[in-house]
This record gives structure tokens, C-alpha cells and sequence, in this order.
């Protein structure tokens, strides 16, 4: 480790003082960077299941520091886990450079060595990314080239390791490339249509150490993509397929994997609507055939469901289901201009979303070899059982320059079987209501009232039903602000366990300085960010978040 | 015990350097992201003929980012008509929700240039922790003045600065 690290700030050096780079006001170039840290001390509460901590205290910790000069970057990150906190990956447990890379750009081509990310179109083949809040990141290690030899046509190529905790693994190349045909014919430079193309190509490789089993030990995945503009109107779509890859996500099973994406959009002053729909069929990808989990994921499946921020709206949240799912989604928002019966003095704004997954239509092959099928599935059906379905309305009013108010209202089913794994439960069909009203003080003061309802007939696995939640937010200056909220869970079949969940916060903010600091009670349940979940114990105690850049 | 020594001056050597070159001012780093249209545009192209510069990182899914992008709506002509200032508003949705941030962009009637940014690239090349993070680059294209929260009083704030640089007068971050 200390010899890596001493060869990175050698090698920064080296470049600083032989580097003849072109550049233009900074010839020492500039370091920058960032922190956070994450830190929780645990009390035991038996009654919502918080679990006794043997470390009293856990935290998460991670600073980026990257240095530019000119066409030349380098940048490392040190991560903590010490140790891992309550619902991260245990895996992690440990601390140091967790990534480091070097990038250099001559002309139009973009050398980068060491640790990067890269998505290829939507990431329906290859995505590598990273998410703080979930402790997911599969970034990669090793080389990636990213081109443009002509104008309109981008080009990349990557070899690399992925990210598994403070380890790597696997074998993966790639290549991607995009031709845009109004930057490539001149002629089309000013032409009312936009054409964008693009394609990549994915292999994985993995011994086959498996004594019964022959299995392909390079799996091939491609993609093909296209982008559609013209004025107010664009369409997207994107089609990915994969060779047999039998894993320990999709049962062994030697069936090829697919899906297809389709987004379209139309949109002007005062009215944007959006359709997206999406088929995934077997398209787990690791880097190791073996692995479960959010780890060594080569590619991204994108979730077609709102991303709501409200607590009981994001109660019951969507995870992608790689194995099989047909969704789709709708947004409608338009604006009621002001000074119209609807719009009042500051005009109103409405937005709508609906949105549905469902199984696949699959016919199961009874195959029962070594080498086995598994099933097929028809693309022109879509499966009997609904996993996730959500219809809300949101509206924004601006009332004066002082008071503003958000309503939401939302209708949710939620497969608890399918998607938390918990079979003889009722799908949760639960009816939400929040609103959220601002209302502004003198000079940076203002006060922030939140109130929801979530009803719903059905209990989870932890006996709750229906929820009801507060929340007060008093900003009092532009560097301070405190907050409450509570959050009741009044009608758990076991009435004891009808608990509130209150926690209180205050925070300090200054210039990009974060200091929050919290004590309360956290219920267990899953937290999500973009279809990927984590599942978030229940715990009681005092939490501190410090972030900082500079 | 060698190795740790050589790597003690090493670092202290590193955080010498760093010291001397924060002296420097900080410009944007060459980062591709895409237009709506889906056109690639690197972030070090982005120019305002001399005059001000806003740059917001904000998504779709964040409340207090929309808040703030459609409170500067209001008055950006405004702003524009004293300060010469351009807006540019840096979407982090990712495959999932970036073919939500047109429609959203155009509903609002938002006179911003907006981009892309659907893997993070330049939110990392950054070093933005959360959004909204919003920075204001002088007419050289160098970076005055950041912050990472909105309040109500915000967007006041955020005026006074762009006027400041405006008049190229010195800020306090």
C-alpha cells in the first residue's frame, strides 16, 4: 500500500516538473477535493429492533483530492469504514485507497489509467457509477481510451478489474462507439432533425472451475441505441442482448438475456409530457458468475418508477428486478399560467405520474438437463403478476412571496412478496397524501411544515399498516437550521409496537461546510436510490454528518 | 520503516504544494457531458463573452433544487439585463430520470442552458457532495464562489454575488 501511494505522489511530481503540458493561467495546476463522514452511536431498543452495537459508535468516511494541471489529472480517494455502519455491506469494513487514477488528453484522445467510470448509452450493457448513500461502487481498474477522431463520431475502449470492497475482481473489456450525423455531415448541421446512433460491445471472463457444469467462460453482451429530435419532440430507444451466462442470479439456467428501453418526449412552455417503457429479461451481468448482490454489476437497469423524497411516499419503494420485469411510466406537467381561474396571481403547476412493473409472460422449458434453457418468454404479452404500481398527483402553489405549498397525492401497490422476498403477505395498496407548506420569515428565515398520511388495509413483515408523519424545519439563517419529525406507526397488528419514530436535527452551513447532527429512532426498512436498495436496520441513537470541498 | 519515512515526505511535500498552487485561481476542468439533444459539449467550452457565470448541479428528484432554479426564473431576465450573468444548470439524473429533465426544463419555461451529466463525471471532477451545488465563475471563467445549500433568502444572496463579480469587485466565499 505505502509503496503505491508513494509511487502516485512521485509520479504526480514527476509530471509537475517534466510535464511540457500546454497551459493556460495555472502552470502549478490545482488541487482540489472533497469529505464526508458519516458516524452513528447506537443505543439498543428493543421494542422498534434496534440491535446492541458492540462498538457503541460506527462510521463511514471518504475525502477525494485531484490534481490538474492542464490536459493532466490525477486523483485518489481514501475511504474508512471503522467500522461499517449499521446497513452498508459488512464487506467494506477496513480503510484506504479505495481508487486512484491518472488521465492525460493530446489532441482529441483521452488517456486514462487506474481507477474509472464509464457508462456505455442508458448502461443497459455497462455501467460503472458510484452511490455514497447506498455503498455501492463498481468502478473499474485498468486502462480506458475515449476518442474523437472525426467530428460527430466518439469513440471508447476500456480493459479493467472491478471494484469488490478494498478488492478487485474479474475481467472485463468493452467498447462503445456514437456517431452524431448533424455534427458528421456538414450539410445537416442546421438541419430541424437530430440523429444520434451509437452501439457497444461487452465480454466478461471467468474461468469455469465448475465440476459439473460447462460454462461459457467469455460472455458477450452488445447494445444498439438510437436518438430521435426534432423540435419539441425526441425519442430514445436502446435494445441490449446478452449470450447464455448461467449464474447464481438467474439459477444456472444457459437462456440468453435481453431488454429494451424506449423514452420518448414532448415538451413546451408550459407542458412537458414523457413515456418510458422498459423489458428486462435475464440480464443480471457480474463480473463473477457466482456472486449475489449489489456488487461487481457490469451493467444498469434502469427503474422506470418516481423517485419520491417524502418519507411515506418512499415507504414501499421499486427495485429493479433483473431477472424479468416489463415496466412502464407516464409524466404529464403543465402549467396553469398566472392571472387564469387556475393559475391565481402566480400561476399553478400540476404534474402527474403513473407507473406500472409487471412479471414477464414466461413458459417454463422443464428442461431438465445440464445444460438447461430454464423458460422462454413472449415479448408481446406482459406477465399476470403486477409488482409495483404508482399513481400520483403533485401540485405546486405559490400563494404570495411568502407562503408556498406542495400537495401530493399517491396510490401505490407494493408485491412485498417479490419484492422483499416475504411470500404470504397481501400486495400493500396504500393511499398517501402529503403536504408540505413553506412559509418564508425575515431575511433567510423561513419555516417548513410537513404532514402525511399513509392508509393502507395491509401489514408488512413487521406488523405496521398505516403511518402517519410530521415534520417542522426552522431555517434561521442561511447557516443554521433545526428540524423534528415523528413518524407513527399507529396501527402494527401487535399494538405495543405502535411506535413513534421521532428524531431531531440540527445543522450548520457554511460556505461548503455541513455539519448535521441528529438523535432518534430510525425505523428498518429499505432505502433505495434509483431502483438499487439497501435494507436500513432499525436503530436509536445520535447521528453526525460532516461534509466539506474545497 | 524507510518506506514510511520516504511516504511522511511525501505527503508533506504534497501538502506543500498544495498550499502554493491553491494560491492559484480555479477554472472548470474538460468534462464531456450532453446537451438535451443529446449533443456532447465539453464543460471547458463553456463561456459567457467576459461576463459572469452561474453553474447549478441540480436532478429532477431534488426538491430544494427545483425550488431554487425556478425562484432565479423568476428574475433572471433581470439579471441578465444588469449582470450579463448565464445559468447553467447541470442535471445529475442518470438513465432513469434523464429523459424527465426536458420536459420538466421546458414546462418551467426555464431560460437556462442546461446538460446532462448522466454518469457523474463532472459532478466527481467537482468534488460535489450533494445537490444542489451551485458555483459563479468571474469573467475570466475562474471559480469566486460556491455553496451547497438552499435557503429561502438564497437566491438574494446568490444576486449580490453575480452583481459583485459583475463589477468585478473581490468575494468573500
Amino acid at each position: 500500500m505505502v509503496r503505491r501511494k508513494i509511487a502516485l505522489i512521485t509520479a504526480s511530481f514527476l509530471l509537475y516538473h517534466s510535464s511540457s503540458a500546454q497551459n493556460n493561467t495555472n502552470p502549478l495546476g490545482e488541487i482540489h477535493g472533497n469529505f464526508e463522514i458519516n458516524a452513528q452511536y447506537y443505543n439498543e431498543d428493543t421494542l422498534i429492533g434496534a440491535p446492541p452495537v458492540p462498538e457503541k459508535m460506527l462510521s463511514n468516511a471518504y475525502s477525494n483530492v485531484i490534481y490538474t494541471r492542464g490536459a493532466f489529472t490525477a486523483g485518489i480517494r481514501y475511504e474508512s469504514y471503522l467500522n461499517v455502519m449499521q446497513g452498508f455491506d459488512p464487506g467494506y469494513k477496513g480503510a484506504g485507497i479505495a481508487y486512484r487514477f491518472a488521465s492525460y488528453t493530446v489532441e482529441n484522445l483521452e488517456i486514462t489509467v487506474g481507477n474509472y467510470y464509464e457508462q456505455f448509452g442508458s448502461g443497459l450493457v455497462l455501467r460503472a457509477y458510484e452511490e455514497k448513500g447506498l455503498g455501492f461502487d463498481n468502478c473499474f481498474d485498468g486502462v480506458r481510451l475515449k476518442m474523437n477522431p472525426y467530428r460527430g463520431v466518439y469513440l471508447k475502449a476500456l480493459v479493467g478489474q472491478q471494484r469488490i470492497y478494498f478488492s478487485k475482481a474479474g475481467l472485463v473489456r468493452g467498447f462503445d462507439g456514437e456517431i452524431n450525423f448533424n455534427e458528421f455531415f456538414t450539410g445537416l448541421s442546421e438541419a430541424k432533425t437530430g440523429f444520434i446512433l451509437g452501439g457497444s460491445f461487452v465480454s466478461k471472463f471467468q474461468t469455469d472451475d465448475d465440476p459439473a457444469l460447462v460454462l461459457p467462460q467469455n460472455v458477450g453482451a452488445w447494445a444498439a441505441r438510437f436518438n430521435i429530435t426534432r423540435g419539441n419532440f425526441s425519442l430514445y430507444g436502446e435494445y441490449a442482448y446478452k449470450i447464455n451466462d448461467p449464474s447464481y442470479d438467474n439459477g444456472y439456467i444457459y437462456k440468453y438475456g435481453d431488454a429494451m428501453l424506449l423514452q420518448a418526449n414532448y415538451s413546451k412552455k408550459g407542458l412537458g409530457i414523457s413515456l418510458a417503457a422498459k423489458r428486462i429479461d435475464n440480464m443480471s451481468y457480474k463480473s463473477d458468475r457466482d456472486m449475489s448482490g449489489n456488487v461487481l454489476t457490469i451493467n444498469y437497469n434502469p427503474v422506470l418508477t418516481k423517485q419520491h423524497t417524502y418519507t411515506t411516499l418512499a415507504m414501499y419503494p421499486y427495485n429493479s428486478q433483473n431477472v424479468g420485469e416489463f415496466c412502464y411510466q407516464a409524466d404529464f406537467l403543465y402549467k396553469f399560467r398566472k392571472e387564469t381561474p387556475l393559475g391565481g396571481k402566480y400561476g399553478t403547476d400540476v404534474a402527474l405520474n403513473f407507473s406500472s412493473a409487471h412479471s414477464l409472460d414466461t413458459t417454463n422449458l422443464n428442461d431438465d438437463t445440464l445444460a438447461m434453457k430454464g423458460y422462454t418468454s413472449d415479448y408481446m404479452k406482459i406477465g399476470d403478476k403486477l409488482y409495483f404500481q404508482d399513481v400520483n398527483i403533485e401540485i405546486n402553489k405559490k400563494f404570495s412571496p411568502k407562503l408556498k405549498m406542495t400537495l401530493i397525492y399517491a396510490y401505490q401497490v407494493y408485491n412485498i412478496d417479490i419484492l422483499r422476498g416475504k411470500p404470504g403477505y397481501e400486495d400493500i395498496q396504500s393511499h398517501i397524501i402529503v403536504v408540505d407548506v413553506t412559509r418564508k420569515l425575515k431575511d433567510d428565515a423561513s419555516i417548513r411544515f410537513q404532514a402525511e398520511h399513509l392508509a393502507t388495509q395491509q401489514h408488512n413483515e413487521t406488523g405496521d399498516a398505516s403511518f402517519a408523519a410530521g415534520l417542522v424545519e426552522w431555517t434561521i439563517s442561511e447557516h443554521w437550521f433545526i428540524a423534528a419529525q415523528d413518524v407513527y406507526s399507529y396501527a402494527n397488528i401487535n399494538p405495543e409496537k405502535s411506535v413513534h419514530y421521532w428524531n431531531a436535527t440540527v445543522g450548520y452551513l457554511k460556505g461548503t461546510n455541513r455539519i448535521v447532527l441528529g438523535y432518534g429512532k430510525q425505523r428498518a426498512g429499505i432505502f433505495c436510490v434509483g431502483g438499487v436498495c439497501r435494507y436500513v436496520p432499525a436503530s436509536n441513537g445520535i447521528t453526525l454528518t460532516v461534509s466539506s470541498s474545497f | 520503516m524507510k518506506n514510511m519515512r520516504i511516504f511522511a515526505a511525501g505527503v508533506l511535500a504534497f501538502i506543500a504544494l498544495t498550499a502554493f498552487v491553491q494560491t492559484q485561481a480555479r477554472k472548470l476542468p474538460s468534462i464531456d457531458v450532453k446537451s438535451t439533444e443529446g449533443k456532447t459539449v465539453s464543460t471547458s467550452k463553456f463561456t459567457n463573452d467576459g461576463k459572469p457565470i452561474v453553474i447549478s448541479f441540480w436532478a429532477t428528484w431534488c426538491t430544494p433544487c427545483k425550488k431554487e432554479l425556478n425562484e432565479i426564473a423568476e428574475v433572471y431576465s433581470d439579471w441578465q439585463k444588469e449582470t450579463g450573468v448565464k445559468l447553467i444548470a447541470i442535471s445529475i439524473d442518470d438513465s432513469k430520470t434523464s429523459v424527465k429533465v426536458k420536459p420538466y426544463v421546458d414546462s418551467k419555461a426555464w431560460e437556462y442552458e442546461i446538460y446532462l451529466d448522466v454518469n457523474s463525471d463532472f459532478k466527481r471532477a467537482m468534488n460535489v457532495v450533494n445537490v444542489p451545488h451551485t458555483f459563479v465563475l468571474n469573467g475570466s471563467g475562474e471559480i469566486v464562489w460556491e455553496t451547497n445549500v438552499y435557503t429561502e433568502g438564497g437566491v438574494e444572496k446568490l444576486h449580490e454575488v453575480i452583481a459583485k463579480v459583475a463589477k468585478g469587485e473581490k468575494i468573500e466565499n
